[in-house]
Formats: C-alpha cells, sequence, structure tokens
C-alpha cells in the first residue's frame, strides 16, 4: 500500500515545491485527513491524551535537523509507531515495529521538515487501536535544502555506526544509535548536468537484542542526514545489540554492540 | 553566512523594477585599505529586500596589468555595482573573479563579471557545493529579491586543490584550499607585497560565525592562518580592515565554548535539544545575531561532536 499512496502525495507536494507562508487550519486538516486515509484506509484514530506525547520545538533552528520526541504512556501495548511530517514531499518519515526486546516507552529521532506543518505520531496498540498526538512545527526548506556540510567525511563515513548509552531524565536504559549516512533526497540539482543528484536514503533498520527484535524501523527520505534514535530496551543479560540497514542503493550495513560497552 | 529570513516577495519586485528603470548602476562605495586593495563593507545582517543581499565585505585587487575581484557579491546588483567600481578605479581588465566560497551572499553577483570574459576561480570542492545548494540558494534569494533581482553564480573553472599563486602583474597572490571549516570549500587570498590575508568569511568581526563545514577544522585553519607573515586581514563580515591574527582571538574563544561545552555534555550522555538551550550563552552579549545562529551553530558541533 505504502509505496503507491505516498508516491501520489509526492508528486503533488513537488509540484508546489516554493515555500510557502503559513497555510489555513482547514488545509492543514484537508491535508490530514487525507494522509490518514492514504496511511490508515478507515480505521478509526482516537485523540492519544492520557496515551502518547509528541514533542517537537515549535520553530526549528535547522529544518534539515529537528529533534523529535515521542513518549507511550503503557509501553508493552504498543505494537508500532507512525511519524508523519504532513506537508513533506514524503510524508511517512518513518514506522517503527516494535517487538518483545523493546521498552517503547520512549522515542526519538530527527527529522527534515520542508515547509510549516502539523506533524503527529498515531501509536498502534496490540489489538489494533490507533491513537495520535499532534504538534505543529514552523521550519522550512529541510528536504530540498543541502545539509551535508562535508562532503568527504560523509562519504568516507558511510554506513558506520554507534551506539550509546544517554541520559533521557531518570531513564537509564536509553540507548541511542547514530547511523553515519546522507539520506539524500534526491532533491538537489547538479549544475553541470542539470540532472537530480540521485537519491540515496535509508530504507530499514532493524535492531535485535540476541535473538529478540527490539525494533524494526521502515524509514524513508524525511529522517535526517546521519540519523539518530534513542530508545528503551528491556534489560535482559549480556546478548549483543545487532543493527542492520538497508538504503535505497541496496546496500547492507550490518554492526554489532557489546551493551556493556555501550553504557561505560 | 547564509540569509536565513526569506519575506518581502512583492516588495521584492517593486524595488528590482526601480533599479531597472534608472539605468547604469552606480558604483558601490569601496575603501582602499592597502595598496591596491579595495573592499566595501557589507551590512550586519540577513538579507531582505531593502539590502540586496549586499550584506558581505567584498572587493578587488588591482595589479599592474589585471584585476582580481574577490566575491563578485549577494546579488544581480551587488555584482554589477561592484562591477561599476572597479571600471571607476582603474582601466586595468578584470582576469579573475575569485570566490571565498559557495554562500549565496558571496556568489550571486558573479554573472555580473560575464562582459569581462574573467576566469573564474574557486576550491576544488566548490562546483560539489554549487551542485549541492545552488538551485535551493537560487529559489530561496529570489524570495526576497525577486528572480530578475537574484542574479546568478557561475561554476568556477580554474580550480584551487590545495596552493594557487595568481599574477596580476608585479603582484602574486596566493591563494589556498582549506579542509572544512566554515563551509567545505574555503578559500583565502594572501597578498605578500602588503602582507593582507583576504580570509572572507574564515574570519567573523562582530557577527557571530556560521559554522556550515567543521568547528575542529576551523579552528585548526586558524592555526594555519595565523602563521601567515600578515599584518592584517579583511574578513567576510564586519569591519574591512583588521589587524592579524589579533582580530581572530573573539571568533576562537567562541569556538572553543562550543566546544568545550558540546563535549562536557556529550560525555555526560546529554541530548541535542539540552545543548540548544544550553551551549555558548555566555557569548551571547558578544555578538550580532547572536540569536539567529548560535542555535544552529550548536547543533552541528553537537553533529560533528558525537561522532567523535
Amino acid at each position: 500500500m505504502r509505496p503507491i499512496v505516498l508516491g501520489i502525495v509526492l508528486l503533488v507536494a513537488v509540484v508546489n515545491l516554493p515555500v510557502r507562508a503559513a497555510e489555513d487550519a482547514a488545509t492543514q486538516a484537508a491535508r490530514w485527513h487525507d494522509l490518514r486515509v492514504a496511511i490508515f484506509g478507515d480505521r478509526a484514530i482516537t485523540d492519544g491524551a492520557g496515551v502518547l506525547t509528541l514533542e517537537a520545538p515549535a520553530r526549528a533552528l535547522d529544518a534539515a535537523l529537528v529533534p523529535i520526541s515521542v513518549t507511550l504512556a503503557d509501553p508493552p501495548n504498543v505494537k508500532a509507531l507512525y511519524i508523519i511530517i504532513d506537508a513533506n514531499p514524503s510524508p511517512l518519515a518513518g514506522v517503527f515495529h516494535f517487538g518483545p526486546a523493546a521498552d517503547a516507552h520512549m522515542l526519538k529521532t530527527r527529522v527534515r521538515v520542508d515547509q510549516y506543518t502539523l506533524m503527529h505520531a498515531v501509536a498502534e496498540t496490540a489489538d489494533g487501536h490507533l491513537f495520535v498526538a499532534e504538534q505543529y512545527v514552523k521550519a522550512a526548506g529541510g528536504c530540498s535544502a543541502p545539509s551535508t556540510k562535508n562532503r568527504e567525511l560523509a562519504m568516507a563515513r558511510l554506513g558506520q555506526m554507534k551506539l550509546k548509552a544517554v541520559s533521557e531524565g531518570s531513564d537509564v536504559n536509553a540507548l541511542q544509535l547514530l547511523i553515519s549516512h546522507p539520506n539524500n533526497n534526491g532533491m538537489q540539482m547538479d549544475q553541470v548536468t542539470r540532472n537530480y543528484v540521485p537519491a540515496r536514503y535509508i530504507q530499514d533498520v532493524k535492531v535485535t537484542y540476541g535473538n529478540d527484535l527490539v525494533f524494526q524501523l521502515d524509514a524513508d527520505i524525511s529522517l535526517s542526514e546521519d540519523p539518530a534514535i534513542t530508545f528503551g530496551l528491556t534489560p535482559r543479560g549480556s546478548a549483543p545489540i545487532t543493527v542492520e540497514m538497508h538504503d535505497s542503493s541496496t546496500a547492507v550495513f550490518k554492526q554489532s554492540f557489546d551493551l556493556t560497552a555501550a553504557r561505560s | 553566512m547564509q540569509p536565513r529570513h526569506f519575506t518581502g516577495l512583492i516588495v521584492a519586485l517593486f524595488l528590482t523594477s526601480l533599479d531597472n528603470a534608472s539605468g547604469a548602476p552606480p558604483p558601490l562605495p569601496v575603501t582602499e585599505v592597502a595598496s591596491g586593495i579595495f573592499v566595501r563593507q557589507g551590512v550586519q545582517e540577513d538579507a531582505t529586500p531593502t539590502n540586496n543581499d549586499m550584506i558581505a565585505n567584498i572587493g578587488f585587487i588591482v595589479g599592474a596589468d589585471a584585476v582580481a575581484v574577490i566575491d563578485p557579491g549577494g546579488s544581480r546588483i551587488d555584482g554589477e555595482r561592484l562591477r561599476a567600481a572597479v571600471l571607476a578605479t582603474t582601466n586595468r581588465p578584470i582576469r579573475y573573479v575569485i570566490m571565498s566560497h559557495a554562500h549565496p551572499d558571496h556568489v550571486f553577483g558573479a554573472a555580473a563579471f560575464a562582459p569581462d570574459h574573467p576566469t573564474y576561480v574557486g576550491h576544488a570542492r566548490m562546483p560539489g557545493a554549487l551542485a549541492d545548494r545552488g538551485e535551493y540558494d537560487r529559489r530561496r534569494l529570489a524570495e526576497i529579491l525577486g528572480v530578475k533581482g537574484t542574479g546568478d553564480f557561475v561554476v568556477p573553472t580554474l580550480l584551487v586543490e590545495k596552493e594557487l599563486k595568481l599574477d596580476l602583474g608585479g603582484r602574486v597572490l596566493d591563494l589556498s584550499a582549506h579542509a572544512a571549516a566554515h563551509t567545505d570549500s574555503d578559500l583565502t587570498i594572501f597578498d605578500r607585497s602588503t602582507g593582507t590575508l583576504w580570509a572572507a568569511d574564515l574570519l567573523f568581526v562582530d557577527r557571530i560565525p556560521v559554522i556550515d563545514g567543521s568547528l575542529v577544522g576551523w579552528l585548526k585553519v586558524l592555526q594555519d592562518l595565523k602563521s601567515l607573515p600578515a599584518a592584517h586581514a579583511i574578513p567576510g563580515h564586519g569591519p574591512i580592515f583588521v589587524p592579524w591574527p589579533a582580530a581572530a582571538t573573539d571568533e576562537e574563544r567562541y569556538f572553543n565554548v562550543l566546544l568545550r561545552e558540546t563535549r562536557a555534555l556529550l560525555a555526560r550522555g546529554g541530548n541535542i535539544e539540552t545543548a540548544i538551550a544550553t551551549v555558548g550563552q555566555s557569548e551571547r552579549d558578544k555578538w550580532l545575531l547572536f540569536d539567529e545562529y548560535n542555535g544552529r551553530n550548536v547543533i552541528a558541533a553537537f553533529k560533528e561532536l558525537e561522532w567523535e
């Protein structure tokens, strides 16, 4: 379902590329209505108050790197989390599918924002219910703007990963995964050839803890360059954490981490 | 730096049509800061329809045989008026247009020099940088200045891998291409005859520097530049002629604050939101446009240093 539907959305958005002023509430609501039908069909979506919260800066300082944060009240009951940036060329930024090793009370990542937009986080519970949280973010140009500051380094480091323990308030089990990847969306034009630079972006990230899935992420071009994902883990012994990542060039990157090393 | 505020399209179109009606562009007011070196001071603002993106320090160097323009300006009118200033100053031909990096406030006047058929000079990575960002910058600048007022950049054909000497006749300019610092394609020009370093955006004075390359790299490049036998420098933003290396002190202090505080936060397992809210705050009263750019610099620093 997803590639076809979002392909249509992408087409519409690209035609409208010049950055526009803020849209009115009715336009935003209509856009979200179209998106939720495209992604979730006619399934009911309930206001997520008390179930999940979505935090994002009201005004982003760098549209190519907007930190967002989702907290979930009842993690064991959450099967998947959808991050949707309504007005982006490809609105569905990522879908996180949680496995038995996840502690999904908190999830953070960094996204690109192409214009002033509503942002939605939708939690899907194990019994198939959908809950939504919403934020409005003022940022523009994050998709078409170049964000690579050091091209040589970006290519030399492509596919490298880091896993480290981070402190998120009182959370002692938070880990952050960094992936070095341009997550290039193919929207920049080469001045010499007049062709667009081919897109190369992360499509799939799978994190396992021993034999158990922590999460599997269906990713897209709306994740920032060098994506960062902060997530929770249910501690269970000394099994290695393995990350496997596929990008749109069909390259596969795989790396294993020792949890005690990440925490030291 | 790069423009950040993009408003006032209609006003820009109106002003552009006024420019067109007024005929030949008046020469930019330039100051001869050292023998044969002429500089126009940019305003300490982001691009607006009123300032026509004339915000960078730009100018030219005159030799016995030829002229080198250094940074052709931030818009069509900026480039045309700089060209008029050259023509009003000397009858030597404009042989080179040297571009210090790919940011719009330094390059969108480039096409205005086409009638002189100069050689356009840039860092070896500059064509790549323009490929990445040129179209995007053009679109954003056109939202401020209108399509006609925006001007056009030119992809350099004489590329500097490391060092290059340009002879203007009795005056040799030493061009150096640097590793990622302000951007990943920074070029500086050293005029040995007057001991002047044209530092462009590797040196910001009064106005907060913008990190669009590498914080660690920039500090390293500053060390290299400080070892040059230069008595004065021309910053990309701020006063047009400053003592060297003394004028780098503020910039280095700011970078070291960012470096120290970001590394300390990372060592504690701190996150990027905390960094944005806390890092560099002691520098707030020391820079123009601090609130517009410090947060972005912190994001750049964090993103660079979290990989150490």
